[in-house]
C-alpha cells in the first residue's frame, strides 16, 4: 500500500473525528482570504482563544454529561453566581486569590454533586431538575449583585487570569521567548507520547501505521502546533486562560481515554443496564459527571469574571446553551456514550471563530444568529450521517 | 364456501440466517377456538406477525386467505379492516387514559372534526357489557387489574367488529379466577360467532376449551389435533410439542468430577416492589463444582429474576433466605459484589442489557473486569487488546478486527463476545441465561463445547433454558421453575422432556 492510499483510509474510516479539524480549517482559511489575513492576524487569534475560554471548559464538562445520556442547563447561571461570590469573597470579604480560587471550585463540585443527588438518587430527569438550579442560580446571582450592582474587581493577580500572558522571559525577534519554549516542549511532548505509543504497539506486536504515513502525521501535527505558538508568540505570547483550558483538555482527555473511570463513563452512557450488570457503580458515574461538570462550571465563572474584571447581574445567560452547541458541534451524540474532549474544545474554537469572523467582516447580529445555528444543524446532520454509514 | 374463516398455506418465513417458519399451515374454521400450542421458539409468534400484518406482504412466502379471499397486509391496519384482532401478551393501552378513551383510541367516534365522546361513552358501555367488565368508563386503566385490562382490550378488539380474535398467551399474567372468566367469554364469543386463535402454554387450559390445536415445533407444523375425535389429551400434545430426539449436537463430557458445594440457596425469596408480588418463592437449590444445573421452565416462570436475585440483586428485589457461596453466607449490594464473589451473569437479552453495541470488541470484553487491564486506574491500552485477541482466539468470535463494532456481529458471535467478557472476570461459578437464544446450530455447538471445557476447568454453570433438548443435553442435574418457585429437581436420568413439561405446567 502506498502512503497516500493508507492516509486516505486512515481519514476515511475517522471521517467524524477528523471532519471536525477540516471544517475548522475552512472556515479559519475562509474568513482569512475575506478579511484580507486579519483573521489570522496573532492579535486576532488571542482574543479568539481567550474568548473562546470559558465556553470551551463549560463544553467538555457538558460532552461527558451529554456522553452518559444526560444535560445539565444549569451551569450558567451556577458560572455566573459562583463569579459573582468569588468577586465579593475578594473585595468585601478580603480573601486573597488563592484561597478564593479553589474555595470557588469546591462549591461548584458541591452544585454539581447535588444535582447528581437529586439526578442519580431521586431519579429526576436531568433536564428539569437542572432547569430549576438554572433558576434558582438566576436568582441567587441577582440577589447578591442587588444591593451593589455590577461588582468591580481590583485585584490585578486575579484579573490575568483572564487578561494576563505568561511572562516573555525575553523578545527573539520580537517573539515572546517563553512561549516559543512552551510550543517546542508540547511538540517534544508529542512526538514523544506517540513514538512510546508506537514502540509499545510493537513490543505486543500489533499492527501500526507504516513509517511514512507516521511521520507525516508527527510532521503535520508538529507544524501546526509550531504555527499556532508562533503566531501567539509574535503578539503576547500564550494567555493565562489558554494555558488553562489546555491544561483541562489534557487532564480530561487522559482522564477519558487512559482511566478506568473514563472507560466507565462511556460504558454507563452506552448502555446503563449493561453497566450496572457489569458491576460498574452507575450512580456514582452519575455523581462524578456532574460534580465534574460544577467544578468546570466555577472555572468558567472565574475564567469569566476575571476577563470582565468584575462581576456583572446577567453573567452566564445561555452560557450553557453556547456550550451544549460546542459539545454537539465536537461530534457528541445525544443517543449517549459517543464523543470526545477534544473535539467539544475544537467545537467552542469552531463556535468561537465564526463569531470573531463575522465580526472581523461586519456581518449583522441577525445574520450571525442563523449562521451559527446553520453550522450547528449541519455538524450534527454530518454527525448522524457518518453513523449512519457505520452503523 | 370452504367453511374456513382463515387458511394459512405453506408459510415460510426467513431472518437473516434462521428459518423461523417453514412450511406452516393452519386451518381455522368460523366460529371455533383454535389453539396453537409448541416449545418457546417454535414460531407461533412469528406466525402471528405474520397473520396481523406486522411482517407485510413480500416479507415471507405463502398464502393467507382471510374469508375466501386471498389477502396481502402491508401493515396491521390492513388486517384490522377485514376483522383481525390481535392481542400481544404485552398490552397495549395507554395505563393513564380511561377505559372508554382506550377502547376507542385509533378508533375514535367522531361528528364532523370533533370526538363525539358522549356516543363514545354509549359505546364503551356496550362493549364493556359484551365482555362482562363491570367497571365505569371513566376508571383509568392503571387502576384496574391486569385480568380486566385484559378484558378491556377484548372490549377494544370488538369495538372495530372484529371476525378472527387472536390471543398471545392471554392468561399468563392472570390468576385462576380471571383465567377462568376470560377463558368462559371465550367461549361466548365463539357462540356469538368470533372465531379465535389462542397461543397457550397452559395444556390444561387447551383442554378445556379448544376445538382444534395445532401443533408447531422448531418452525413447522407437526400436527392439527381435533377435540371431536378426542385427539386433546395432555399425552398426545406432549409428544407432538417435544417429539424431536436428541440429536448429536451436544457434545459429549467424557469424565465427569463433581466436588463439593459452591452455591447454596435456603428458603430464597425475591419480592418485586413493582409488580407487588414474589418473584422468586422459597427456592432451595445447590450447585457443585464442575457440574452444569439446568434451570427448565416456560417463560415468565421467574428463572431470570432468581438469577439476579443471586447476583448482586440489580433490580433491587427485597430478599428473604440465605445465600451461601463457597460456604460462606453472602448478601451482595451490588453487581460488582457479586463478580468480585465470583459470580458471572451472561444475560438472555444480550442486546438489551448484555454489551455495548456501540463500542467494540475489545472494549466489550474488558468492561466487566477493568482491573484485568489497569493498574492504580490507569488503563494499559495494549494489554487490553493482548486479552481482546486471546478471546477472540480462543472463542472463535468471527470479525474483522477487534476494532469491530459489537452491534455489527451475528448473533452467535455477540453472544461469545458477552461469554468472554464474563470470562475474563474469572468467574467460580457462571450462570447462563438463554445460551443459545437466536443463534445458529454451529455457534450452538461451540457455545457448548466451550462450557464443557469450563467445567473441565473446574467451574460450575447454572444454565437458564426454554429449550427442552438443550436441558437434557448439557445439564447434570435439572431444577424445573413455575411461577417463582421450584416444582421439582430431577437427576438427569431420570429426566425426560414429558416430565419437564408436567412439572413446568402445573
Amino acid at each position: 500500500m502506498n502512503l497516500f492510499t493508507e492516509a486516505k483510509s486512515i481519514v476515511k474510516a475517522n471521517i467524524r473525528d477528523y471532519g471536525m479539524y477540516i471544517a475548522l480549517i475552512v472556515i479559519m482559511l475562509t474568513f482569512t482570504i475575506r478579511t484580507d489575513g486579519l483573521f489570522i492576524s496573532s492579535r486576532n487569534i488571542s482574543n479568539l482563544l481567550d474568548s473562546a475560554g470559558y465556553i470551551a471548559v463549560l463544553a467538555v464538562g457538558m460532552t461527558l454529561v451529554i456522553v452518559i445520556r444526560h444535560i445539565d442547563l444549569s451551569v450558567g447561571f451556577v458560572a455566573g453566581f459562583l463569579g459573582a461570590v468569588a468577586a465579593i469573597f475578594m473585595t468585601q470579604l478580603g480573601f486573597s486569590m488563592w484561597i478564593t480560587i479553589p474555595v470557588i471550585l469546591l462549591l461548584g463540585i458541591l452544585v454539581g454533586c447535588f444535582n447528581g443527588f437529586l439526578i442519580a438518587q431521586l431519579g429526576i430527569p436531568s433536564f428539569v431538575a437542572t432547569l430549576a438550579g438554572m433558576l434558582i442560580f438566576r436568582g441567587a446571582l441577582l440577589n447578591v449583585t442587588e444591593d451593589t450592582g455590577t461588582i468591580i474587581i481590583n485585584n490585578d493577580q486575579f484579573n490575568a487570569i483572564g487578561n494576563g500572558f505568561i511572562p516573555s522571559l525575553m523578545l527573539v525577534n520580537g517573539l515572546h521567548l517563553l512561549s516559543l519554549l512552551v510550543g517546542v516542549a508540547a511538540i517534544i511532548l508529542y512526538v514523544y507520547s506517540e513514538i512510546s505509543t508506537r514502540k509499545n504497539k510493537m513490543i505486543y506486536g500489533f499492527d501500526v501505521m507504516s513509517s511514512g504515513v507516521f511521520l507525516m502525521k508527527l510532521v503535520l501535527v508538529s507544524a501546526v502546533i509550531a504555527y499556532i505558538t508562533w503566531i501567539l508568540a509574535g503578539y503576547n505570547g500564550f494567555s493565562w486562560t489558554m494555558v488553562i483550558m489546555l491544561m483541562v483538555v489534557v487532564i480530561y482527555h487522559f482522564l477519558t481515554t487512559k482511566t478506568v473511570l473514563g472507560r466507565n463513563i462511556y460504558a454507563v452512557g452506552s448502555n446503563p443496564e449493561a453497566a450496572h450488570l457489569s458491576g460498574i457503580n452507575v450512580k456514582r458515574i452519575t455523581y462524578i459527571v456532574f460534580g465534574s461538570m460544577g467544578m468546570l462550571a466555577a472555572l468558567s465563572g472565574l475564567l469569566f469574571t476575571s476577563r470582565l474584571q468584575s462581576a456583572t447581574t446577567t453573567a452566564g445567560t445561555l452560557f450553557e446553551l453556547d456550550a451544549i452547541a460546542a459539545a454537539y458541534v465536537g461530534g457528541v451524540s445525544a443517543a449517549g456514550g459517543v464523543g470526545r474532549v477534544t473535539g467539544a474544545i475544537i467545537g467552542a474554537v469552531v463556535m468561537a471563530s465564526l463569531s470573531s469572523g463575522m465580526n472581523l467582516l461586519g456581518t449583522g447580529i441577525s445574520y450571525q444568529y442563523m449562521i451559527r445555528g446553520g453550522v450547528l444543524a449541519v455538524a450534527v446532520i454530518f454527525d448522524v450521517m457518518t453513523r449512519r454509514q457505520r452503523a | 364456501m370452504s367453511g374456513y374463516i382463515l387458511e394459512m398455506n405453506s408459510i415460510t418465513k426467513e431472518f437473516p440466517g434462521v428459518k423461523a417458519l417453514s412450511d406452516v399451515n393452519i386451518k381455522v374454521e368460523k366460529g371455533e377456538i383454535h389453539c396453537l400450542i409448541g416449545e418457546n421458539g417454535a414460531g407461533k409468534s412469528t406466525l402471528m406477525k405474520v397473520l396481523s400484518g406486522v411482517y407485510p406482504f413480500g416479507t415471507y412466502q405463502g398464502d393467507i386467505i382471510f374469508e375466501d379471499e386471498v389477502q396481502q397486509f402491508n401493515e396491521i391496519n390492513d388486517s384490522v379492516k377485514v376483522g383481525i384482532g390481535i392481542i400481544y401478551q404485552e398490552l397495549a393501552l395507554f395505563p393513564d387514559l380511561t377505559v372508554y378513551e382506550n377502547i376507542f383510541a385509533g378508533n375514535e367516534i367522531t361528528k364532523g372534526p370533533f370526538v363525539d365522546w358522549n356516543e363514545t361513552i354509549v359505546q364503551a358501555t356496550r362493549m364493556l357489557k359484551k365482555v362482562k367488565l363491570n367497571v365505569t368508563p371513566e376508571t383509568l386503566i392503571k387502576d384496574l387489574g391486569i385480568g380486566k385490562q385484559q378484558l378491556v382490550e377484548i372490549a377494544k378488539a370488538l369495538s372495530k367488529d372484529v371476525k378472527l380474535l387472536i390471543l398471545d398467551e392471554p392468561t399468563a399474567a392472570l390468576n385462576e379466577n380471571d383465567s377462568e372468566n376470560l377463558l368462559e367469554l371465550l367461549k361466548e364469543l365463539k357462540n356469538q360467532g368470533i372465531s379465535c386463535i389462542m397461543i397457550s402454554h397452559k395444556l390444561k387450559e387447551v383442554i378445556s376449551i379448544a376445538d382444534k390445536a395445532t401443533v408447531l415445533r422448531d418452525g413447522k407444523t407437526i400436527c392439527t389435533l381435533d377435540a371431536k375425535k378426542g385427539e386433546i389429551t395432555e399425552s398426545i400434545i406432549i409428544k407432538n410439542m417435544v417429539g424431536r430426539e436428541i440429536e448429536d449436537i451436544y457434545p459429549k463430557r467424557l469424565d465427569k468430577k463433581v466436588g463439593e458445594t459452591v452455591l447454596k440457596l435456603t428458603d430464597w425469596s425475591a419480592y418485586d416492589v413493582q409488580l407487588g408480588r414474589k418473584v422468586a418463592k422459597n427456592v432451595n437449590l445447590e450447585v457443585k463444582k464442575g457440574e452444569i444445573i439446568g434451570i427448565a421452565g416456560l417463560m415468565g416462570s421467574g428463572r431470570t429474576e432468581l438469577a439476579l436475585s443471586i447476583f448482586g440483586n440489580p433490580k433491587n428485589y427485597k430478599l428473604q433466605g440465605e445465600l451461601e457461596v463457597h460456604g460462606e453466607k453472602k448478601s451482595f449490594k451490588h453487581t460488582s459484589d457479586a463478580i468480585k464473589a465470583g459470580i458471572a451473569y451472561v444475560t438472555e437479552d444480550r442486546k438489551g442489557d448484555g454489551l455495548f453495541l456501540i463500542q467494540d470488541i475489545k472494549s466489550n470484553v474488558s468492561a466487566a473486569h477493568m482491573k484485568g487491564i489497569s493498574k492504580k486506574g490507569i488503563l494499559n491500552l495494549n494489554e487490553e487488546v493482548k486479552v481482546g485477541t486471546d478471546y477472540k482466539k480462543s472463542l472463535n468470535i468471527k470479525a474483522s478486527s477487534l476494532e469491530q463494532v459489537v452491534g455489527k456481529l451475528s448473533g452467535g458471535n455477540q453472544q461469545k463476545v458477552s461469554l468472554g467478557k464474563w470470562l475474563f472476570t474469572g468467574p467460580k461459578i457462571l450462570i447462563l441465561d438463554e445460551p443459545t437464544r437466536g443463534i445458529d446450530v454451529g455457534a450452538k455447538f461451540e457455545i457448548y463445547t466451550i462450557m464443557n471445557a469450563l467445567i473441565k476447568e473446574g467451574l460450575s454453570i447454572i444454565m437458564i433454558s426454554s429449550e427442552l433438548g438443550e436441558i437434557m443435553g448439557m445439564s447434570d442435574r435439572v431444577y424445573v421453575m413455575a411461577e417463582g418457585a421450584i416444582k421439582g429437581e430431577l437427576a438427569i436420568e431420570e429426566t425426560t422432556q414429558e416430565t419437564i413439561m408436567e412439572l413446568a405446567t402445573q
